[in-house]
This record gives C-alpha cells, structure tokens and sequence, in this order.
C-alpha cells in the first residue's frame, strides 16, 4: 500500500494551492456570487481558459483527444484545493460529470467534437439528468423525459432540473428514458427547442432548468444501454465531491481552531473551554476519517469492476456527507453569532458541503446502495 | 497512491490463514465461533502454539526473539488474528512490559525476563491505577521505601487485568514524594509470589472476572528490579504508551462482530422477510459499517506511514477514539437486532440460537474500550493539545 503522491502529483498540487492562495481565494468566489444574485453567472470564463491552458481540466482524459491520460487522484488533488478555497468554476460539473458521459457514451469523433474544447477551456459542459421523479436514480429509466423515433431522428421532451453549470455550459449532455432503456443526447445550448433558465442553488453556484421539446440528428453513440454511461459519470462525481468535500472540512476546521484560539470570553481564549475543545477534537477525527476514504473513492472512481467501484464509492460519499455536515454545523456553533452573518465565510462552506452531499446521490441514497452491493451479504453462510 | 498490497504480503497473509486454519484447536475454534470468553488457560495454549510458530510477538526485533516481520505484515498477523476471533494474548507482557525491558532494562534484566515472556512461560499484569488515581495516574499513592538491597512497597492498585494469573506485576510506585507529582515515581517489576501482595478479582458487567484489586502489604522488591532510572518511571511509563499505533483500532474485530449483527439479522424473519432485506436495519447495518471502513481506511494510512519509518501523523491519533467507539457501536446493534432475545443472560444453548449466545456479556464488557488505555476524554484532551494546538486549561 502507498498513500503517497508522485512528485508530479506534489507539483500538482502546489501549483493549485499557489493558484488558489494568490489568484482565487474565498473573496473572488464572494464577489460571483454577489454579481450573479443581481446579473448571473458565477464564474469566470477567463479562469476557466486559464485552468485550461494550466491543463487541470485535461486530468482525467486521454490522450487520443488531448487528455493528460491522468486519473482520478489526480483530479481529487484539484478538488481538494478548489473546496477549500471555494473555486466557483464548473470543474466537478462540467469535468467530472458531463465530462465522465460523454467520454463513456460518445464515439472518438464526439469525444473530440465536444471534450476537446472544453480541455482547452473553451468551452464548459453540464449533463442534464435530474428531474424530480428520480430523485438521486442515476439511470433514467424512469425517467419523464423521453427520446422517441421521428424518422432518421429523435424527439427528446421533457424538463431536467438543478442541471449544475446549465445555466453556462456551451454543450449539454441530456438523457432520456427510450422504452425501459436509458439513452444520452448532445445539444447545443442555442439547438432548438432548448430552454434554458436559471436557478439559484443553496451554495451560490446556480444551475439551471432544461426544458426540452428537440429534434436530435443523433444518439451519443452506444453500444446499446447509456445507463452504464451515466452510472460512470455519477460515480466519478461522487468520489470527487468527496474530494471537494474534504477541502471544504479541512478549511472549516483550520478556520475554527484558529477562531478558538483567539476569540476571548470569561478572560480566555474560548479554546481554554474543553467542551470546545472535545468538539473540536470531534470536528478533527472527522476530517481525518473523510481523508482516509476520499482515498478509497478517488482509486476506485473508474475501476470496471461494477461492485468493488460502487461498494467504494457508496461508502466514501456517505461519511463525506454524514462528516462534512457534522464538521460544516459545528464550525457555526463555534463561531457564535459571527457565523451565522452572511458576511463571515463559514457559512458559505457550509453550504457548499451541503450541495456537495447532494451531488450524485445523498447519503440515505448511497447506504441503501452500499447495502444492495454483493460485498454486503458476502460471507455470512 | 495504491491500495495493493506487495506479492509477498499477500503470500504472508495466506500462510497466516492457512496456519490458522490447520492450528487453532477445534475447542478454540467452537469458542471463536460465538465469540465467547476465553479461560486464561485457553489464552496460554494459544500463546504458546503462536510462539512455537515464531509469531507471538511480532513486533519484537529479531535478536529478542521476534520474527522479523515487516510493519504490514505485522499488522495483517494480528488482523487475521482478530477475523478468526483467536484469543488475545495477554499485552501486558508482549506488548508492554517486553518493549520496555528491550528500552530500558540491564541486560542482565532482558535475559531474565524476556525468553519466558515469549514463552508464555511467565505471565505479566500492570499496575499503574489506583484507587484515587486513574485518568491522573500522577497522582498515585502506593509507596516504594529504600531498604537496603530492596525497597518496600505498600499501598493498593486496581483494574488490574487478570492479576489473579499473573506472575509478575509491573508497577508505578511513588520513590520520592518531596517532588512534583511526575519526578517522584518508579517503575518497579515484582513478583506476584512475594509475601504480602494478594490480588482480589471483581466481576465485570460481563460477568467475567477480568481485572482484580491488587495489594501490597511491606513487599520487598530487590533493587535489581528496578526498571530504567531511580525516579523515572514516568518516561518509561510514557514509553511504553507509544507503541504499535497501527493495532489499536481492532477494526478485524468489529468487522467480525458486524459480520455477527448481519448473520442475526438474516436469521431474523419478522413479517416475510428478514431484517437484513429490511431497509431500515439495513441502513444502521450499512452506515455502521461504512465509518468502519473509514476507519480501516485510516488505518491503512497510519500503517503505510510506519512502513515507511515515519513517525505517526495525525490520521493514527484518531485510531483509539474511534476504533473503541465503533466496537461498542457494533455490539448495540447486534443487541439491537436481537430485539426480545437480548434480554437472555448466560442462559442455556437453546433459548436464544447459537449466534447470539454472547452478545449480552459482549454489549456490556466493551464499554470499558472506551475506558481502559487512557479514556477517550483524555485521548481528546491530548488531541486538542498535541494537534489542534489549543490551550491547556
Ligand atoms: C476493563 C478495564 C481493565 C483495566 N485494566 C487495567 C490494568 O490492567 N492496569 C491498570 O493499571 N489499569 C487498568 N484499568 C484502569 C484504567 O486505565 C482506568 O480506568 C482509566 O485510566 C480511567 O481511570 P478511572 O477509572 O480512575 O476513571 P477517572 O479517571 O476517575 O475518570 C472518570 C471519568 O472522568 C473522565 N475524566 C477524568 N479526567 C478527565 C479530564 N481531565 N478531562 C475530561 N474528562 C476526564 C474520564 O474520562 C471518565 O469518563 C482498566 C480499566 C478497565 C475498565
């Protein structure tokens, strides 16, 4: 076993440590937000060219289409310092997730029309799956879009809600339910018959609602079922919202402990208090627990092996969920007043932990999963 | 990153099955298959079987005895130890006392002590708590008086793990009482066979007689016995705290004792169907086991770091705290999934099945994990100093 990074990695991570410090820190996401309460859009293009051209968005792609042929510790290393300093642009959106299906359910000549700008940072893509009926489903076979013959063509209707990064991304991946089976689509943002509105979201961030009624020329390529596809992607965004998530709790957690060692009350440090103390102790284990098995997720993100990959994955997003609003709710507590003001930067990670749980299943959505695993019931005879 | 382990820790770990397998004897075998308690006598045949192996003590150095197992591999001996549900040796000895000698004993000491510890030959207990002193151990009474070529120690200790069984006693006594707590103690080794040291078990919550009362009445302990420096013992005594991190979060025993809460839920049929296939137990089940599986994480972490020689971060602070959590949380819910039959108390095979004969002594005896080895109190306490930086009070 080897927990270390590479020395390439270790640059990695430096670099986007030393981008984050100098170039994004808590207050640049502050200002989006504020600006996309009153104009929209809560990132920055420029950036997002620039993550390109720094190849951070190539990480998890190959080569073939102008991928870094990397893997998903790599992007975990990202996103580990995106949550911490609470970098607005689309990376686990529009990378990981719409990025993941379109890599897995497009053909070579798909994956180069639509991933290879977005590596260079051109362009950004969201996947446009949820709908209020399938819940946190990963599959859209029950899903009230649908996709139907129209000669050489297809029909797809329906509407997609809380699309993360819909309200901006260029391309969208969108699925449809076709018979029992699951079916994936690529649209322009300006094809016809696509509506796009924008919705605000509890972390700042925004996304969007889809409203579809389009005549499609072609399906994403597939050798049959999508539902493989978009099963992929969502759990590539799980395990990296784990990764996410961590940046967020180890932030929240140096924030609190710097707080409870120079917040006076009673004529000492708060910190003096071991009720606080234990808390945060508490707050610390948590931290450390999610560390340890974001490890587990980011390895096995894309393993093939259906179950080793779930089992990994469900158990990771659960503690991260379960940790983070544990570790997120605690900080506030130890805050006092102050963290309950808008203007204090806790509660804006406690709000992105809250939509990071909420990224590709939630936590009662991937106990159940872990359970219905094989792993689960090996074993007992 | 890889979460493989090498070729040849693999291989060790399959020798260690399939010596495990061949070895425990079916009595041992039929004990581990409920999880129930073991007699201090079934303890020693199997330390004894391990030593003839060579793997009683595995994270002894060679020129002690020890078999010159890596980290990993020592830690993958003792979790299938623990996943066969083998009896637990007795740490006093291997684990506690043996690494100090090798610290801090003459060589006339290690040659003494250490081939019958290996052996199983004599057999080891701690005396550190007192009656007034438990989580402040600084404070402790129990005296030791220069006499010549021997001190006399009085005073009392308690929980002391299985003294009834012991031969020797290692304990901290107080040598200089004119001094700060910490600078006036000694680290005494004594014979539980010299006059005027009786040991009085106590019953557990699990109706087991594991730990005892243990008095000193005028007991004459040569000076030779003295381990480490006249006024020391509380280095030593620190010393020894440090030692294999990587093994104290028992996660092969939880993962055994989740094992037992699943295989209870699949025989429990309420309503047409069993409460494994219940999402409701399912869901406790699964969430119990996924913070295991965080932890084993973690702990994979801290024993690729001692792989490496590196000195214990922060992930193997946390090991203690939670692994004694989760142990208990297991057992609550096996007794959980019992419903009605947890009630049943050391009753005859039959009235509760087979699997579930043990829970109850079980559920009761290991809220003491979070007690013994410093309680999980003072682990935050030290975390939130040690780590966290915050202020001492
Ligand atoms: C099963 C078992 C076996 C044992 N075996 C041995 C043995 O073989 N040899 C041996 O020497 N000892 C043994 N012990 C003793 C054990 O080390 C002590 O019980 C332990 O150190 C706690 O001391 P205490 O029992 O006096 O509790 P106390 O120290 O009185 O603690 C009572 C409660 O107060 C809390 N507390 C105390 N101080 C603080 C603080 N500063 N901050 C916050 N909370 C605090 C504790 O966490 C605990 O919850 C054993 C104990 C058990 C339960």
């Amino acid at each position: 076993m080897d927990f270390q990074l590479t020395d390439e990695q270790k640059l990695l991570r430096e670099s986007v440590r030393t981008f984050t410090k100098q170039r994004s820190p808590v207050s640049r996401f502050r200002k989006l937000r504020d600006r996309a309460a009153a104009q929209g859009g809560s990132w920055d293009r420029a950036v997002w060219r620039e993550m390109g051209e720094l190849g951070w968005l190539s990480l998890p792609f190959p080569e073939s289409i102008g991928g870094f042929g990397g893997s998903f510790v790599d992007v975990a290393i990202v996103l580990e310092a995106f949550g911490a300093a609470l970098v607005p642009e689309p990376y686990l959106a529009s990378v990981v997730l719409a990025g993941t299906a379109l890599l897995r359910a497009g053909d070579a000549a798909q994956q180069q029309q639509f991933l290879a700008p977005m590596i260079e940072g051109r362009t950004a893509l969201a996947l446009a799956h949820g709908e209020r009926t399938l819940r946190f489903a990963a599959d859209a076979a029950h899903a009230d879009t649908t996709a139907t013959r129209d000669g050489e063509r297809w029909r797809v209707r329906g509407r997609k809600q809380f699309v993360l990064a819909g309200a901006e991304a260029d391309t969208l991946v969108v699925s449809a339910r076709h018979g029992e089976t699951t079916a994936l689509f690529v649209l322009p943002r300006d094809h016809a018959g696509v509506t796009i509105t924008p919705v605000r979201t509890i972390d700042g961030l925004g996304a969007a609602t889809v409203e579809l009624d389009a005549t499609v020329a072609d399906a994403l390529h597939l050798p049959g079922d999508a539902a493989d596809a978009l099963e992929r992607a969502h759990d590539a965004a799980a395990a990296m919202a784990v990764a996410e998530g961590l940046g967020v709790c180890q932030a929240v957690l140096d924030m609190t402990v710097a707080h409870l060692r120079t917040r006076e009350q009673f004529g000492v440090a708060i910190g003096t208090f071991q009720a606080l103390q234990h808390r945060a102790v508490e707050m610390f284990v948590e931290v450390e627990l999610v560390r340890s098995i974001a490890v587990l997720a980011a390895v096995r993100a894309a393993d093939d092996d259906a179950a080793l990959r779930r089992h990994a994955v469900s158990a990771a997003k659960v503690q991260a969920a379960q940790s983070g609003r544990f570790v997120t709710q605690q900080a506030i507590q130890l805050h006092g007043g102050i963290g309950i003001t808008d203007e204090h930067d806790v509660g804006l990670y406690f709000k992105r932990m809250h939509a990071l749980g909420l990224v590709a299943g939630d936590e009662e959505h991937h106990v159940q999963r872990f359970a219905e695993q094989p792993q689960f019931t090996a074993n007992l005879g | 990153m890889d979460l493989s382990f090498s070729e040849a820790d693999l291989a060790f770990r399959d020798e260690v099955r399939a010596w495990i397998a061949a070895n425990m004897p079916a009595d041992l075998r039929a004990i581990a298959e409920v999880d129930g308690h073991f007699e201090h006598a079934d303890t020693m045949r199997w330390h004894r079987l391990l030593a003839a192996q060579g793997w009683v003590a595995p994270h002894w150095p060679r020129k002690f005895g020890g078999p010159g197992l890596t980290a990993t591999q020592r830690f993958m001996l003792t979790e299938e130890l623990e996943l066969a549900g083998a009896p637990l040796l007795s740490p006093f000895g291997l684990v506690m006392v043996g690494p100090a000698i090798m610290q801090f004993g003459t060589p006339e000491q290690q040659q003494r002590f250490l081939p019958k510890i290996l052996a199983g030959e004599e057999v080891w207990c701690q005396g550190y708590s007192e009656p007034g002193a438990g989580s402040d151990l600084a404070s402790l009474r129990t005296t030791a008086v220069d006499d010549g070529d021997a001190f006399v120690v009085n005073g009392q200790k308690t929980w002391t793990t299985y003294a009834q069984y012991a031969d020797w006693i290692f304990a901290l006594v107080r040598t200089d009482p004119s001094v700060k707590k910490q600078a006036g103690i000694s680290f005494l080794l004594i014979d539980m066979k010299s006059p005027g040291v009786e040991a009085r078990p106590m019953l557990t919550i699990g109706h087991t007689p594991a730990f005892c009362d243990t008095f000193f009445d005028n007991v004459r302990v040569p000076k030779a016995n003295l381990l480490g420096p006249l006024h020391g013992g509380w280095t030593v005594a620190k010393a020894l705290l440090g030692h294999e991190r990587t093994l104290i979060a028992a996660v092969g025993m939880s993962q055994r004792t989740i094992r037992r809460v699943k295989r209870i839920a699949a025989a429990t049929r309420v309503g047409g169907r069993t409460l494994l296939d219940d999402p409701a137990w399912r869901g406790r089940i699964a969430r119990l086991e996924i913070k295991l599986q965080a932890l084993q994480m973690a702990n994979y972490r801290a024993l690729a770091g001692a792989a490496l020689g590196h000195a214990p971060g922060p992930e193997s602070s946390i090991l203690k705290l939670r692994g004694s959590e989760i142990a208990q949380q297991a057992f609550e819910l096996a007794m959980d999934v019992m419903g009605p039959d947890a009630l049943s108390w050391f009753n005859q095979p039959g009235v509760v099945p087979e699997l579930e004969q043990w829970v109850g002594p079980s559920y009761c005896y290991n809220r003491a994990t979070t007690i013994y080895g410093g309680s999980n109190e003072i682990q935050k306490n030290i975390i939130a100093k040690m780590i966290l930086g915050l202020p001492g009070t």
